[in-house]
């Protein structure tokens, strides 16, 4: 009963203006995207980097490779609602709920936090009628962010964090594109707030706390289960972590959300989310089906012990767009992540 | 309360067409832009124009609109290049229901052509997907991919130089593929692992195989049948098979005309079959490893009858062809079974009822005992095998909107 009427406040909260100097709640929820990333108020300031109220950074312990961009998070939840713990799958956000993450490049990855160029800032919405998808793109004076719905390019150029100059053609997803990635069962979803892979530390303006336990202690979550059993993702690039966690790990970030049983890629029967069990489902000894010239005149998905015979590892090496993986969000090759995968697979036992 | 429902109705009708408008791309500035933004904007019921002319993409095109037809000015009038594609897996991606593309041509695509995903209602109408450089390995896949969808009319679509398919329907329901024309790819039409299929009336030539109707295991959507395949012309499939390895396609034979694997409920009728110089019809098991219990890896419930069979056969392009070929007198016969019947599939308790009608004689029965157990062949030369009458799969209907374009 307490929980109906919550739930019945937080939606006669959905219908209230927004608070003054607050988030934009109906700007939010309106049927069209707002022309500017700044008609939300998410944050209390023109670069987009002091959250409004309402509004949480967080982090996920294994992201997306993105080109290299650097990307920040921030989830916001309207006043009064939290969002349902789910021990698989995204955890369960209220309607006038945004996930907010912003794409940027400092200029020499060895001094990340000097001359960082936001390139955009993407938006998933929780409307009444599902979740969308829209993206802003920053000026030059990076002073404001604008809707662009057909996907522009962007030229990047950054210095990396081995000090080698690196340019990108950089691709902003068309509105499409953003849901050929979150996409379950043909309708649009979030895919990184999952319990396991937000169970990790974020360092928080009041010290370092878990996010499930800060979320959980600010308000923000319920229904979380004791901490020993949340289930974690482990952070890809941890070297003290297990090898095939951490390569599971980065497949199901990197690959997982087309490849499974609801995703874009769910008709190859190749699934690579960490759900994933079945040893062919996950590639081994598995046969492509619509790869094309994708496999590289190689036979199998996955051969243990043998990265150079594999698809998976052919896929990720190549900036081909017939043959790349994945198909969208990158035009370079992921050095690190390839060597992981690579590594995984060299040292991958027969199932 | 029907008058009130049928005048609701008649009145949506009327809304929907009242509000329905054509959005009009033309060639010139920034053709990606304009052309991705008309597909965000249209709205069920639009049509989005793209006038005569030769648009160059960059990226990958995408409708996730239900209800919009794109149409262009025809095949040869309105081209979209990808030849400067810098991304996406295929040209163009379609993900909504009841959508008709029409009357242009995608070129050279870095990936698939036209591809739809999970989309019931889908025509692809009077079309032209081609990879301009020829047959090469580096072109993309396929030219029209209707996959995971339901009522597929594919209609005067023609397509050259795919790496595997050009015309290819994976793990869909209810399908046409007619007046259509297939050449100079790997396979020139493909049903793969899909129920309900009518192929009829297409022109498959100067592939590395003319038709193909398979199954392969570990899919999300296992046990295709009930395809009929007729009045088509299979001829002179003569193109080296070009696929790189590890494609299913890689392994048909060059010079096949059709070829029928671990499917059921197959009719092959009424089609000229000629000038193939591996065979004219083959049925064939799946012989790669495989650990799907749902699958079955063997052709059964074939009808080959009535078909106009030319040449085919004197060069078969199989390992050890030439050996059977000479054991045969010089020239394999029109049909070629590899003849598995006593097997038992994997999670199986008794072996496989496999019946086939093979009338277009003179038949090869290789007598395999297992699927690709080629030591163990027994070739024999049949005039037919006939295990009795079997029901043809019911001819395909699709849905009123579809059966008029």
């Amino acid at each position: 009963m307490r929980a109906v009427i919550a739930a019945l406040a937080a939606m006669a909260c959905l219908g209230a203006g927004p608070a003054p100097g607050g988030v934009a709640l109906d700007v939010l929820l309106a049927a069209k995207p707002a022309p500017t990333l700044a008609d939300y108020h998410l944050f209390t300031d023109e670069d987009a980097q002091h959250p409004n109220a309402g509004v949480t950074p967080y982090a996920l312990n294994t992201p997306l490779f993105s080109d290299y961009a650097e990307k920040t998070r921030f989830v916001y939840l309207p006043p009064g609602t939290k969002a349902r713990y789910r021990p698989t799958g995204a955890l369960d956000l209220p309607v006038g709920a945004a996930l907010i993450k912003t794409f940027a490049y400092p200029a020499d990855f060895r001094r990340p936090g000097e001359n960082v160029r936001k390139l955009e800032t993407r938006l998933l919405i929780h409307r009444r009628s599902g979740w969308t998808a829209q993206t802003y793109v920053w000026n030059a004076a990076q002073t404001e962010a604008v809707l662009k719905r057909a996907g522009p390019r962007i030229d990047v150029s950054f210095v990396d964090a081995k000090g080698q100059r690196r340019q990108v053609d950089y691709k902003v997803p068309n509105s499409n594109q953003c849901k050929e990635c979150h996409s379950l069962s043909g309708r649009i979803a979030p895919i990184g707030v999952k319990a396991r892979n937000l169970n990790g530390d974020f360092a928080y303006a009041e010290g370092v706390e878990n996010q499930l336990a800060h979320w959980t202690r600010a308000g923000l979550l319920a229904g979380a289960p004791a901490p020993q059993t949340w289930p974690r993702t482990a952070v890809w690039d941890s070297p003290s972590e297990p090898l095939e966690g951490r390569a599971r790990a980065y497949l199901d970030g990197n690959c997982g959300h087309c490849h499974n049983p609801r995703g874009m890629a769910s008709t190859t029967g190749l699934f690579l989310d960490l759900e994933e069990a079945r040893p062919n489902r996950l590639g081994f000894g598995k046969r492509p089906v619509a790869a094309g010239k994708g496999s590289g005149n190689l036979e199998v998905d996955l051969v243990p012990g043998k990265p150079d015979a594999s698809i998976i590892a052919y896929r990720m090496a190549s900036t081909d767009p017939g043959v790349m993986m994945p198909e969208l969000g990158r035009s370079l090759v992921h050095d690190e992540g390839l060597a992981l995968v690579r590594d995984y697979i060299a040292k991958a036992a027969r199932p | 309360m029907k008058t009130l429902m049928i005048a609701a109705g008649a009145a949506a009708l009327i809304a929907g067409a009242a509000e329905a408008k054509t959005l009009t791309v033309s060639p010139g500035g920034d053709v990606q832009e304009k052309l991705q933004t008309a597909l965000l904007d249209a709205k069920p019921g639009d049509t989005v124009m793209i006038a005569a002319g030769r648009y160059e993409l960059t990226d990958g095109l995408s409708l996730d609109v239900a209800g919009v037809t794109v149409k262009g000015a025809g095949p040869e009038a309105t081209v979209l290049s990808f030849k400067g594609q810098k991304s996406s897996g295929e040209a163009f991606l379609v993900t909504s229901n009841r959508v008709i593309v029409r009357d242009l041509a995608v070129e050279d695509s870095k990936g698939d052509g036209i591809k739809s995903k999970g989309v019931d209602q889908i025509s692809f109408v009077n079309l032209r997907v081609e990879w301009t450089g020829g047959p090469k390995d580096t072109n993309g896949a396929y030219g029209v991919y209707p996959v995971a969808s339901t009522n597929v009319l594919i209609d005067r679509v023609t397509v050259k130089g795919a790496a595997d398919a050009g015309i290819y329907v994976g793990q869909s329901k209810m399908i046409i593929i007619k007046n259509s024309r297939a050449e100079f790819n790997v396979a020139g039409i493909e049903i793969e692992n899909s129920m309900n299929a009518d192929v009829h009336d297409n022109v498959a030539t100067h592939n590395a195989g003319g038709i193909l109707v398979f199954d392969l295991p570990n899919l999300p959507q296992m046990g295709g049948h009930s395809t009929r395949v007729f009045n088509n012309k299979v001829v002179s499939n003569d193109t080296q098979n070009f696929a790189r390895k590890g494609a299913i396609v890689g392994d048909v034979p060059t010079g096949t005309g059709i070829m029928l694997m671990a499917n059921r409920d197959v009719h092959v009728f009424g089609n000229e079959i000629d000038q193939n110089k591996t065979a004219a019809v083959m049925l064939v098991s799946y012989t790669q490893k495989y650990d799907d219990l749902t699958y079955d890896p063997l052709p059964r419930d074939i009808v080959v009858r009535d078909n106009k069979i030319g040449k085919n056969g004197w060069d078969p392009q199989f390992p050890g062809g030439d050996v059977v070929a000479k054991a045969l007198g010089g020239t394999l016969p029109p049909v070629i079974w590899d003849g598995v019947t006593n097997y038992t599939r994997k999670g199986g308790t008794a072996p496989e009822v496999v019946h086939v009608r093979l009338l277009d004689g003179p038949v090869a029965n290789l007598h395999f005992a297992a699927p690709g157990s080629v030591f163990t062949a027994k070739p024999a030369v049949v005039p037919s095998i006939d295990d009795g009458p079997m029901a043809e799969p019911k001819p395909v209907v699709l849905p009123k909107a579809q059966s008029g374009l």
